[in-house]
């Protein structure tokens, strides 16, 4: 027979977990700003498809495609990207901000973010997009 | 047979499907600016004697330069040749019979350091087996000039991990034209897998499309009795059962007089299974147990992926030395409560 100040001490310890718990996921939905970071493509997504980073700091992000096919990388404004959705532009060389992925690679790029706002990265290949290799870069102070 | 058909195939040939491209019937294209949509394909998977027999066509359709196709085959093929002339169409003729000047549409077919096990040319097509997991037939695919649409990564590696073996045509739309192909004309395919039961590639004919883009495909199944198909063509699922009965003396008669058809038997059970599914539905192959015992594999339909055959007699292990434990489990806890007797009954001092 469980007497009622037992039954109240589980309740509470019950109650203690799951505060820890939603905690836990509310943390987990907005990562802390950072300087290091790693993509991966896989099965033509981006995962994580959120990274927030410092502004007017070097970002190092480390892109690896795990895909048996070719991908990109790249980030900026919407105007960017409307310039890279009609664009026939192979290769992107020596732009940290367009970087070409071939199949099962990893590249490494340096991106200083000016501006806090959001940015998105898309790979522009035919049909990608459409995919849902889309991303979001969050700039904060 | 062979007189009947001709003239209505050459009709075909000269008035059907002016698309700029080739055709490719159960197989993924992939061309060099991505993938590009199929139209409606037919393809025959036969089973008879622990090998199934898959015949698909390649149709010329215009355009110029080279077009590919993979094409998930369930085991390593003993051989890939030619096929028959008019099997496809037989086929049609049998449960679809044409208005009578109305030609038939030739149906197509489809199609690293992947492993070469087979290398064969059929008129205007070079066809390859490979046999190697996503990266490597990915890295084939652009090794010969091929780019894969977005969803082949996670398409070839639900081929792979069941079977690492694809059957790559590349269509040479320039050496059609040399060779005085005409738009329509189709190239068939003969593939012959042992295997102990058949299975279908379905998901493949939904490469590079998006997701509410439609899947349409005609199967025919002939196998020596009337088979378990999984899914089940349920017509809510994007596949119907539009024919099933016992094949026709007539239809084999016919078959068996094709070129490469002399496997058939004198007697079989005929299915057609049509297919009308968004790209998004279908996210299965069929399964087929063609040995009467009703039992048509998940794993072999792609429902469970990573379940394979002998995951399968694991899985199956366990249930029973699970339900053996609870039943012993069980048992050592009755008894105990019988050698306690019951409680609150402590004899009065």
């Amino acid at each position: 027979m469980i007497d009622r100040r037992s039954l109240l001490l589980a309740l509470a310890a019950a109650a203690a977990l799951l505060g820890i718990g939603a905690l836990a996921v509310v943390g987990a939905g907005r990562p802390p700003a950072a300087t290091d970071l790693e993509i991966v493509v896989r099965y033509s997504r981006f995962t994580p498809f959120e990274i927030v980073v410092p502004v007017g700091v070097p970002v190092t992000i480390r892109l690896v495609n795990d895909d048996p096919i070719d991908h990109e990388w790249i980030v900026g404004d919407e105007a960017v990207h409307a310039v890279h959705r009609v664009g026939t532009e192979p290769l992107h060389p020596d732009r940290p901000t367009e970087v070409v992925l071939p199949a099962m690679s990893v590249a490494t790029t340096v991106v200083t973010f000016e501006e806090p706002g959001a940015l998105r990265y898309i790979c522009h290949l035919p049909g990608h997009e459409a995919y849902g290799m889309v991303g979001t870069v969050r700039v904060v102070q | 047979m062979r007189r009947r058909l001709v003239p209505a195939l050459v009709g075909a040939s000269l008035s059907v499907l002016l698309t700029v491209a080739p055709v490719l019937a159960c197989g993924g294209l992939i061309g060099p600016n991505g993938a590009v949509n199929l139209l409606r394909t037919t393809t025959f998977a036969g089973y008879h004697d622990g090998v199934e027999h898959y015949v698909t066509s390649f149709e010329f359709a215009g355009g110029e330069g080279e077009f590919g196709s993979l094409t998930p085959l369930p085991g390593v093929p003993s051989s890939v040749e030619k096929g028959g002339d008019w099997t496809l169409q037989r086929l049609i003729r049998e449960t679809d019979p044409p208005p009578a000047d109305l030609a038939f549409r030739l149906e197509a077919a489809s199609a690293g350091d992947a492993e070469v096990l087979m290398q064969v040319r059929i008129d205007a097509l070079d066809v390859t087996v490979l046999k190697g997991g996503a990266a490597e037939v990915g890295a084939w695919a652009k090794a010969h000039g091929f780019r894969l649409p977005a969803d082949a990564p996670e398409v070839l590696e639900f081929y792979a991990r069941r079977s690492p073996i694809f059957l790559a045509a590349v269509f040479d739309a320039d050496a059609a034209r040399e060779r005085g192909q005409q738009i329509g004309d189709g190239t068939p395919v003969h593939v012959t897998i042992p295997t102990p039961n058949p299975w279908v590639p379905l998901r493949i004919l939904a490469l590079g499309k998006t997701g509410g883009e439609r899947v349409e495909a005609d199967v025919y199944l002939l196998t020596d009795r009337a088979p378990a198909l999984l899914p089940a063509p349920t017509g809510s699922n994007g596949l119907r059962l539009e024919h099933s009965d016992r094949a026709s003396a007539a239809l084999l008669d016919d078959l068996r007089s094709d070129r490469g058809m002399g496997w058939i038997p004198d007697d079989g059970w005929l299915s057609k299974i049509e297919i009308d599914a968004t790209a998004s539905g279908l996210s299965f192959d069929l399964a087929i147990d063609a040995t009467g015992q009703g039992a048509p594999s998940r794993w072999q339909a792609g429902l469970d992926p990573t379940f394979g055959p002998s995951q399968e007699a694991a899985w199956l292990a366990k249930v029973i030395l699970s339900a053996v434990f609870l039943t012993l489990g069980v048992v050592l806890v009755a008894r105990a409560t019988a050698r306690q007797g019951p409680r609150g009954l402590a004899p009065a001092g």
